[in-house]
């Protein structure tokens, strides 16, 4: 046999791989994305919770896209508190202005950033939260300092549709 | 398996291989010898194995979102329908997949009542394959139950209620195959255990039939033996997988067809209307693979002796090689079985096309004639033809007509594309 | 080969003669250009948003449609509102929630994410209300009846004045193309019946196919991206067919056999 012959086989088993892999990729797809959140699911993204009746000093917890978020109306002190501590102290540095839009009010998703759990209010050694499950401890304005995790308690995307609803989402 | 010599090159493989020698299956499944004549029909044991694992992939992505319960099945197929990323063509892959699966065994086992297939010393694959296809009729059945529609509720019903006419203990079987006294969420959550059960049997079942068939290794069109494996048989890698690849892809092409414009032509439009103790649907049908054995359950007047005639149309294959007396294994040598065979083809599409009509007049009649004349081809016809019938003569090897060699051939190939 | 292939034709034409022997009614069925027929059908946007309308405005008094959420109305390949519009048919409909913090069930106005509102609060609802016959669910009834969008089509013209000698009870009326030609739903429909905002005439013919479309859409929401999607796949497989016979060939050349 050529050598042209040969390189024209060649071509031809090459093309014939490379169609069937490009196929075979393209079956695989679905079958990998069927077990990504479903229309349905996407669809729930977004609540809208009723605070008129939080007092300050109150949590309310709510359900959204299955995960607890805390709703915190803040006394004036625990404000004061977040305020107060100096970004160098933090883990994660945020400060609380950008956590906390309506300083009065804390939004943010009741997940611990280690593995999960869902942290107790008013607990710990900041005023803040704690997580039992590794004992995370978080400050008044839900930021880590003291613990395993890694990062703040999660802020969700959410605002004041009027004074007294928040839409989550 | 056979005496297949193999060492693996590196020291890594060789140190695998003593331990587990997957290395030495491998090479026996790729160097496998087979006939070199296999024609097209033979295609369809890698498209079935290609079914089965269809089936069995896109069966398990469903039951991640199917919901086995009275009360939510019906809404979670919908849901997998609208809402599930790619769900609607998953679920059509897998309810038109079972009727390509159908189609292909049928092939495959019509393959076999030609060519011989089941004759000495291929008896044990081929009641294995009987098993195989029972098996898929239950999971088929069972599978068609679990979208909760009108045709699963009063399909499953029917079905079960045969039992009840085992003399004595029918009643209670049919009780306590429903977990109740009625089709209900009981009956639905075992049909799903079951449904996702049997196709792992039969996968194994499977991997039998090929380890079964690779000890007298393929019959193949002019149905003799191997003489010399050098001269009369190639590697199965690379020459029969890109040929079984090549049918696969054609048969795809059909699959895809059916998937994509026509999901629903196979199903039955009842299956849409969601289950209903008090109403049963005008006409029940089984799917199309069932028909041939409803018109035969239906054609008999008796209910004991319906179920009977219908269980016994499927046992009486499994005696299959013994009821073919024949010592010529390929009907290309046998003009007269032949002839019985494309009758037999006939026979049953006709009570296929009865089982899809009322029971009634002129349809009952001729399903009791077709039913009567299935029968007598497999007790009667066979064992006698293989006495009376006067073959044509058979090549020395496998290579003869295949060269043209063989003067006593020519005719006999010509005849053979008459009827074929 | 050649045989091969005759005998696999042969074999699925018979097999879909048989799929037909019996989804076949006898009755002809009225005819009409369906868009979303063939190889690329597509449905008509317009049509789709009209036999909204219409089912809206006449179907929904009776008939549920619970497997559809407004935001469906907005999705790719069905009517495709714009989602405002979509959002705003969505807060035209109360839909009951709860329970509140009070334990008490309240109404609100609907959102995307909601089903269609159901006229009736269970079946047992719906047959009190329709003289014991339920107005079946819509959501899947195109694939539901044997004859499909045909069947619908043609029953909503199908009201006739019954043959001479044939007796009709009270709340049962003539249809030519129903099962048994008894209907327990009277005529919904009459030229001009709803007033379409695009201006097009509303004849029963055209709303019977308008809302015979939507309801295809509902049964098969996927139908236009099932079509793009089965081209696409077709043509592949045919691709990978020559290449995979032209390596077939290539392999096999140096073996006597035909192929």
């Amino acid at each position: 046999m050529s050598e042209k012959k040969t390189k024209r086989r060649d071509f031809l088993f090459t093309a014939t791989y490379a169609v069937g892999a490009v196929g075979v990729g393209a079956t695989i797809w679905p079958m990998i994305d069927q077990m990504n959140p479903d229309a349905s699911v996407k669809a729930l993204a977004s609540t809208e919770v009723d605070v008129s009746s939080v007092n300050p000093g109150k949590t309310i917890t709510v359900l959204w896209r299955g995960k607890p978020v805390f709703i915190r109306r803040r006394t004036q002190e625990e404000i004061a508190e977040a305020k107060a501590v100096s970004l160098k102290d933090l883990k994660h540095p945020e400060k609380d202005e950008d956590r906390a839009k309506d300083p009065e009010w804390l939004v943010m998703l009741g997940v611990c950033t280690h593995l999960g759990c869902v942290p107790l209010d008013q607990k710990g050694d900041y005023n803040g939260w704690f997580c039992p499950c590794h004992g995370s401890h978080y400050d008044t304005s839900g930021r880590i300092r003291k613990g395993p995790a890694p990062t703040n308690m999660e802020i969700p995307e959410y605002k004041f549709v009027n004074s007294n609803t928040i839409k989550i989402g | 398996m056979s005496d297949h010599e193999y060492t693996p090159k590196s020291k890594f493989g060789k140190w695998f291989n003593d331990r587990l020698p997957l290395l030495t299956l491998a090479s026996h499944l790729t160097d496998y010898p087979t006939p070199k004549n296999l024609n097209y029909w033979w295609t369809f044991g890698g498209i079935l194995t290609f079914c089965l694992l269809t089936q069995i992939i896109t069966g398990l992505v469903l039951a991640m979102h199917y919901i086995a319960h009275a009360d939510m099945a019906f809404d979670s197929v919908e849901h997998i329908m609208r809402d599930v990323n790619y769900g609607w063509l998953i679920r059509y892959i897998h309810a038109n997949g079972a009727s390509m699966f159908f189609l292909a065994v049928y092939i495959h086992i019509f393959r076999s009542l030609f060519y011989g297939s089941y004759k000495s010393p291929r008896e044990v694959i081929w009641i294995i394959g009987i098993i195989i296809y029972l098996l898929m009729m239950a999971a088929a059945f069972l599978g068609y139950v679990l979208p909760w529609g009108q045709m699963s509720f009063w399909g499953a019903t029917v079905i079960t209620n045969l039992f009840s006419a085992i003399p004595l203990v029918g009643e209670g079987i049919v009780t306590w195959l429903w977990g109740g006294y009625s089709v209900d969420n009981p009956t639905l959550t075992r049909f799903f255990t079951l449904h996702y059960l049997i196709p792992f049997l039969i996968l194994g079942l499977v991997v039998l039939h090929i380890w079964a068939l690779h000890v007298p290794g393929n019959n193949n069109p002019v149905g003799i033996d191997i003489q010399k494996p050098s001269k009369d048989t190639v590697p199965f890698h690379p020459y029969i997988v890109i040929k079984d690849g090549f049918a696969l892809l054609m048969f795809m092409i059909v699959f895809a067809f059916f998937v994509f414009y026509t999901p629903n032509i196979l199903g039955h439009a009842d299956n849409y209307i969601e289950a209903n103790p008090l109403v049963t649907p005008a006409h029940i049908v089984p799917e199309w693979y069932l028909l041939p054995f409803y018109a035969i359950l239906r054609s008999v007047p008796d209910k004991l002796l319906g179920v009977i005639a219908m269980l016994s149309a499927i046992l009486i294959l499994a005696a299959l090689p013994w009821l073919d007396t024949s010592k010529i294994r390929s009907a290309v040598f046998r003009p007269l079985y032949r002839q019985f065979y494309w009758i037999l083809v006939a026979d049953v599409l006709i009570l296929g096309y009865v089982g899809a009509m009322p029971a009634e007049g002129l349809y009952l009649l001729i399903a009791r004639v077709a039913t009567a004349y299935y029968f007598i081809h497999f007790l009667v016809i066979l064992p006698i033809l293989g006495f009376k019938e006067k073959t044509l003569p058979v090549p020395l090897s496998i290579t003869e007509p295949v060269l043209g060699g063989s003067p006593n051939l020519a005719g006999a190939r010509i005849k053979n594309k008459e009827n074929l | 080969m050649k045989n091969f292939f005759k005998i696999i034709i042969l074999s699925l034409i018979i097999m879909c003669g048989h799929m037909n022997a019996y989804s076949a009614e006898k009755v002809e069925y009225l005819k009409t250009h369906w868009s979303f027929k063939g190889l690329f059908g597509k449905f008509d946007r317009a049509s789709l948003q009209r036999g909204y309308q219409v089912y809206t405005e006449v179907c929904s008094s009776c008939h549920s449609m619970k497997y559809l959420s407004y935001r469906n109305l907005a999705e790719d390949g069905g009517p495709e509102f714009s989602i405002e519009q979509a959002k705003a048919i969505a807060a035209s409909f109360e839909v009951k929630d709860g329970p509140n913090s009070d334990g008490d069930m309240f109404t609100r106005p609907g959102k995307l994410s909601d089903k269609f509102v159901m006229p009736y609060d269970n079946v047992k609802a719906a047959q009190a209300a329709n003289g014991g016959a339920y107005p079946p669910d819509m959501s899947v009834l195109v694939k539901a009846r044997g004859g499909g969008v045909d069947y619908i089509y043609s029953l909503l013209q199908g009201y006739e004045e019954p043959p001479v000698g044939m007796k009709l009870d009270d709340g049962v009326y003539y249809n030519k193309y129903m099962y048994g030609n008894k209907i327990k739903m009277s005529n919904q429909l009459s030229d001009g019946l709803v007033e379409y905002g695009d201006g097009t005439t509303a004849t029963v013919e055209q709303m019977s196919k308008d809302v015979t479309t939507f309801l295809m859409w509902a049964a098969e929401p996927h139908l236009e991206s099932r079509h793009r999607m089965g081209f696409k796949a077709i043509i592949y497989l045919i691709i990978l067919t020559v290449l995979v016979y032209f390596s077939m060939k290539r392999i096999w050349s140096g073996i006597e056999t035909k192929i």
